[in-house]
């Protein structure tokens, strides 16, 4: 499902003295419909970077990064758009909202853009914000005003709420509680289960030890300084 | 089934369509001055681009060359037309032209005095618009506009009063509705948020955020405002001296930009 041959990514800083840094490279690596694979390395491996490569956030300096039939490094922005609407799912570790569009419609909107009609798709918001433990009350509001918790386990149901053939997951468990954290250490199990191929950055040890069938250590493909 | 459901269950899968515009190797020159040169691109139905740069990098004059405001020296403007499939838009007779520009196309001026009629009344505005493609019985008329202030948040107990009497929010949401209310399928927005106060701002963006994605509509919108693309554009195109220096998806451009030129415009913002 996801399967990248020799990318490399490097950063060129033009405004400060045309400086090279290479990040990534000759990444190679695939993970199979059903399959949850870790990505580890300290802090600065370049994890995230690889990430955001994988999303189409970043862009590869070499190689290939195929999501299905698509690859990313050749692909349109359309054809990235359409890819996130319909077969990559994201979860960061922040949640980013327009203001004034409430909670519901929040989790929701992943749902209405595929074209689920806006009863299931409200309902299915529902359902996830309620096994999420988000109180009732708070569905109206909007949650840029809600704590850095709430804010998480929004983005999570966000994140869930359309069945994604891949997705990658950002520490989805940092800043949970031991409830929640059972709750979305669940979702991912019902994910994998449904065949969904998924990458996730996972601090927390016995979280990754669960869900995850392999590791890869990002730092042997890091270089230079950024090692 | 509502009608806004419709309107979005027809929207265009932009992974299969042909363009809606493909601009084609585009130049405007002020004398020995270059306005914009060489801007090639295609726009496919329900895709935003933002077109970003400062203040004389090109893109008011490329915009404006695009609406037919300004005639390019070169290139070509060719737009996907309902009835005769692709026209050059640049060789057009001003007729056809000005017909496209009350129909399938819109233009929101940054300052919205330049787009509304000052001393005709809120209704009148929005009810001219439709007249002009050929809407004659009043009662309807009245009751679409009634409907679209509505949409853009002014209350319909304004209808028969003057933009004159409207704070400058007000205005660019009646500037709005009285380009959305015919239809169109390409907007073209010259900084639309320019000069409005952050929280009239904020909600003008998810009004026409809302509108772009249940219209089904195509926008191309200039600004130098990195906070708007983000927010609305699917695309994003950078210039500089009149040449597009990087295009690709907003994020992308956004959050990994390649050219020097990019990042300095990145660097630059001010974190709140």
């Amino acid at each position: 499902m996801i399967e990248l041959r020799k990318v490399s990514k490097t950063f060129t800083l033009h405004n400060q003295g045309s400086a090279v840094i290479d990040v990534l490279t000759d990444v190679s690596l695939s993970v199979a419909p059903g399959e949850c694979v870790a990505l580890t390395g300290a802090s600065g491996a370049g994890k995230s970077t690889l990430m955001r490569m994988i999303y189409g956030n970043y862009l590869s300096q070499a190689g290939e990064l195929w999501i299905g039939d698509l690859d990313l490094t050749k692909a349109e922005p359309r054809e990235i758009i359409a890819l996130r609407r319909d077969v990559l799912g994201y979860v960061s570790q922040f949640l980013r909202v327009v203001p004034r569009v409430s909670t519901l419609d929040v989790v929701a909107e992943p749902l209405r853009a595929v074209g689920v009609s806006g009863a299931d798709a409200g309902a299915r918001a529902q359902e996830l914000l309620h096994t999420l433990n988000i109180p009732e009350r708070l569905w109206p509001l909007s949650p840029t005003t809600f704590s850095g918790g709430e804010q998480q386990r929004v983005n999570i149901a966000r994140g869930f709420a359309h069945p994604y053939p891949a997705i990658l997951l950002d520490e989805p468990t940092a800043s949970l509680d031991a409830a929640n954290r059972e709750v979305v250490l669940g979702l991912i199990e019902a994910a994998k289960a449904r065949g969904a191929a998924i990458i996730g950055i996972f601090h927390d040890e016995a979280a990754r030890n669960r869900v995850c069938d392999r590791e890869i250590d990002v730092s042997r493909f890091t270089t230079g300084l950024a090692a | 089934m509502t009608a806004m459901d419709q309107i979005t269950s027809t929207a265009t899968n932009p992974a299969q369509a042909t363009p809606l515009l493909s601009v084609r190797e585009l130049s405007k020159r002020y004398g020995s001055h270059i306005g914009c040169t060489d801007i090639s691109f295609d726009l496919y139905p329900g895709e935003v681009m933002g077109i970003v740069g400062e203040s004389g990098s090109g893109k008011s004059t490329l915009l404006n060359c695009m609406a037919g405001h300004i005639a390019p020296d070169t290139g070509q403007v060719i737009f996907e037309t309902r009835a005769d499939g692709p026209r050059d838009t640049v060789t057009m007779s001003e007729p056809e032209r000005r017909m496209l520009g009350r129909t399938d196309w819109a233009f929101v001026h940054q300052h919205a005095r330049d787009g509304l009629r000052m001393g005709v009344s809120a209704g009148g505005n929005v009810g001219e618009r439709l007249m002009a493609v050929g809407a004659r019985h009043y009662g309807d008329i009245r009751a679409q506009a009634t409907d679209w202030l509505d949409r853009v948040e002014i209350d319909p107990a304004r209808i028969d009063d003057r933009p004159t009497t409207f704070s400058g929010g007000m205005q660019q949401r009646l500037q709005i509705a009285r380009n959305l209310v015919t239809g169109p399928r390409l907007v073209f927005m010259d900084e639309p948020t320019g000069g409005l106060d952050v929280s009239v701002q904020a909600r003008l963006l998810d009004l026409v955020r809302g509108l772009v994605r249940d219209m089904g509509l195509s926008a191309i919108i200039v600004t130098h405002d990195l906070a708007v693309v983000r927010l609305l554009a699917d695309r994003l195109m950078v210039m500089k001296s009149g040449r597009v220096v990087e295009a690709g998806l907003t994020d992308q451009v956004l959050d990994d930009p390649q050219h020097a030129y990019s990042q300095l415009l990145v660097s630059s913002v001010l974190q709140v």
